[in-house]
């Protein structure tokens, strides 16, 4: 199992070296290059010329992409053009909403989307069914800022039901020590804090998690439907296990297999792409700070953003690999 | 005696007389021949053609569909700030926030927004395919070459990556086309490589070689158009997710800002504006999208089912 591990984690090396070249050919590539990309559209050219001086940009290439490798290992990316603060620390500050809002979306999607996906399964042909298909179906087609607003208009907007932007009420006055609303609120004992950003979670995390919940309900269906048609449940039938036992034992621990990649696979996605979802509701994650950088042109927190999250999205999809290495021995020999 | 010697004769005669012809079921005959037959039977299949259809048939013909100048200003003297005319005499869905003819734009929208889809898409395909075939065909250390390239665009999500390549090249339609476009690579070029390298180790390939063709006509005359069907089967389905793609991208401020050409992601997500006032504006762009995303799905997957010898009885 550790040389599986370790085996992966060589393999991400050459993986996230490209991913550097890639971002750092980008940045040269923009319009006005890097130097305009982190002083703005309006830089004087006396200003541009001071920049590529300070940052080495007169050197050749290979030289300019080794400091590049040297600072984002150390992830120091600039600072915003908008704000002027490290772009690393505005990513870390707004990273936890992101997580929080994956994490609401993925609990939404899997408590929802396994029973479902299980119950039309077993009556399979019947309406359920049906419409468990026709709605998964539905899910992937919309557009998911189009439902975002939707459900922003009907139950923020019109009913007044549950709050439709931002991650917290701005009058209630909360400590923040990790960053993670809720978490904090709880650390703290702040009650009303913690069910506050709680509250704030549930549209978006709604509509963010309808995409996974379409494809964790047809993946489950199918593992499902494909299982009890196994030799080892007419076997676990044969001899004389209750239903239930063949059912909790052989079809359910067998069908969840490949539900479980699809969950890691869209939980990595939810991390990195938010972006439509969060700029709906205007949520404070870097989901936002993306849609922001893209009007304000702010390249070095783009680039930051991109790399950054393309790191996460790597790792997530490692620890994908290992736990299925961990659910299913056949992996690992491969 | 004779009658055994008549039963046995009967029987030849009969088989005889069948060779020429397809027997029962399905054997013998081509994938592609009794994949058709399938989809034929399949309603699913049969829907989402039919929408698919009308839609091209929509784009197509929209100058002599639409009933007015999608660019046309008409009712511009009846918007109001807070209320913009709805359905009425000669405006079947009424009119948008500039008082231009909502259906109009929706039959020219179709072109745009199904051109976007189909380029993308196929630039996508033949690069990825490309790609596919270098290392399907060649493997060792070109596959491990072009698998590592894959794998780092791989590494961007999607979303992120159409994102960086629109800010890139600028706010037009080819630039929106490009960046649909490579995020759909990666997957067309991993899906053939699989594909390909299945194929490889059948038997027909090993006679082929022994027999002494070359190694150009071996992966162009056997190996790939048997290892298209899952590529097919891919590109239906991305067709709907390029249109949904380019639809978010346009709500991301990256769309083409040319405003002689509708497009429903454009009108979709310059109406989320008006929701509140009249949500038409949004509804009829979204429901388009969705159809034709749609059909698009279903007809892909009745595909999938369709090729895979797995369904073939």
């Amino acid at each position: 199992m550790l040389r599986f591990v370790v085996r992966r984690l060589l393999q991400l090396v050459p993986i996230l070296l490209g991913l550097s070249v890639l971002l750092f050919a980008w940045l040269r590539a923009l319009p006005g290059g890097p130097a305009q990309a982190a002083l703005g559209e309006r830089a004087t050219p006396e200003a541009i010329a001071r920049y590529n001086e300070l940052f080495g940009l007169d050197q050749p290439i290979w030289v300019q992409y080794l400091r590049f490798l040297g600072r984002a290992v150390q992830l120091d990316f600039g600072s915003s053009a908008r704000t002027g603060r490290p772009v690393t620390t505005e990513f870390l500050e707004r990273m936890p909403g992101t997580v929080e809002l994956t994490l609401f979306a993925m609990v939404f999607a899997i408590g929802v989307g396994i029973p479902l996906g299980y119950l039309a399964a077993r009556r399979h042909g019947s309406w359920l069914d049906s419409s468990a298909v026709i709605g998964s179906l539905l899910g992937v087609a919309i557009p998911v800022f189009f439902l975002a607003y939707l459900l922003r208009l009907l139950f923020a907007v019109e009913l007044g039901w549950l709050p439709g932007s931002g991650r917290q009420e701005v009058r209630i006055d909360a400590t923040h020590i990790t960053n993670f609303y809720v978490l904090d609120g709880l650390l703290t004992r702040e009650w009303d804090a913690a069910w506050d950003a709680f509250l704030h979670l549930v549209l978006p995390g709604i509509a963010l998690g309808t995409i996974p919940l379409a494809i964790i309900v047809r993946i489950t269906r199918a593992a499902v439907l494909d299982v009890v048609n196994e030799d080892y449940v007419r076997t676990a039938n044969a001899k004389g296990l209750s239903a239930d036992t063949v059912r909790r034992r052989h079809v359910i621990r067998n069908a969840l297999l490949p539900v479980s990649t699809t969950i890691g696979l869209q939980t990595g996605l939810l991390l990195s792409g938010a972006v439509l979802t969060e700029t709906v509701f205007a949520f404070g994650g870097v989901g936002s700070a993306i849609y922001d950088a893209i009007f304000a042109r702010d390249f070095a927190v783009l680039q930051g953003f991109v790399l950054m999250l393309a790191v996460v999205y790597v790792l997530v999809n490692l620890l994908v690999d290992i736990s299925y290495g961990l659910l299913d021995p056949r992996v690992r020999v491969r | 005696m004779t009658a055994m010697g008549d039963v046995r004769r009967q029987r030849i005669d009969e088989l005889a007389a069948r060779a020429g012809q397809v027997p029962e079921g399905e054997g013998g005959v081509s994938l592609v021949k009794s994949a058709f037959r399938r989809l034929r039977r399949n309603p699913v299949a049969i829907l989402g053609a039919v929408i698919v259809l009308v839609f091209l048939f929509v784009a197509a013909f929209a100058p002599w569909l639409a009933p007015r100048d999608p660019l046309a200003q008409t009712l511009l003297g009846e918007v109001r700030p807070g209320s913009i005319p709805g359905p009425q005499e000669g405006f079947p869905l009424g009119v948008d926030q500039l008082g231009r003819d909502l259906l109009s734009r929706l039959v020219y929208g179709s072109r745009q927004s199904l051109l976007i889809g189909v380029v993308s898409t196929v630039l996508g395909a033949v690069v990825g395919m490309a790609l596919g075939v270098l290392a399907g065909a060649f493997g060792g250390r070109v596959d491990t070459v072009v698998m590592r390239f894959v794998d780092i665009i791989l590494s961007i999500p999607s979303l992120l990556m159409a994102i960086s390549i629109s800010v890139l090249l600028g706010q037009n339609q080819y630039a929106l086309m490009i960046a649909i476009a490579v995020t759909q690579v990666p997957v067309f070029a991993r899906l053939l490589r699989g594909s390909m390298l299945a194929q490889r180790e059948s038997d027909y390939v090993l006679a082929a070689r022994a027999l002494g063709v070359k190694r150009g006509r071996i992966v162009f005359g056997h190996v790939l158009p048997n290892s298209l069907s899952p590529v097919i089967v891919q590109g239906t389905l991305s067709l709907a997710t390029a249109i949904i793609e380019a639809a978010a991208l346009s709500f991301l401020g990256l769309g083409d800002p040319d405003i002689a050409r509708p497009e429903w992601g454009a009108m979709l997500s310059t109406a989320q504006d008006f929701l509140s006032i009249r949500p038409g504006l949004a509804v009829w762009p979204a429901v388009c999208i969705i159809v034709v995303a749609l059909g698009f799905t279903l007809l892909g997957e009745s595909l999938r089912e369709a090729l895979d010898p797995k369904f073939r009885r």
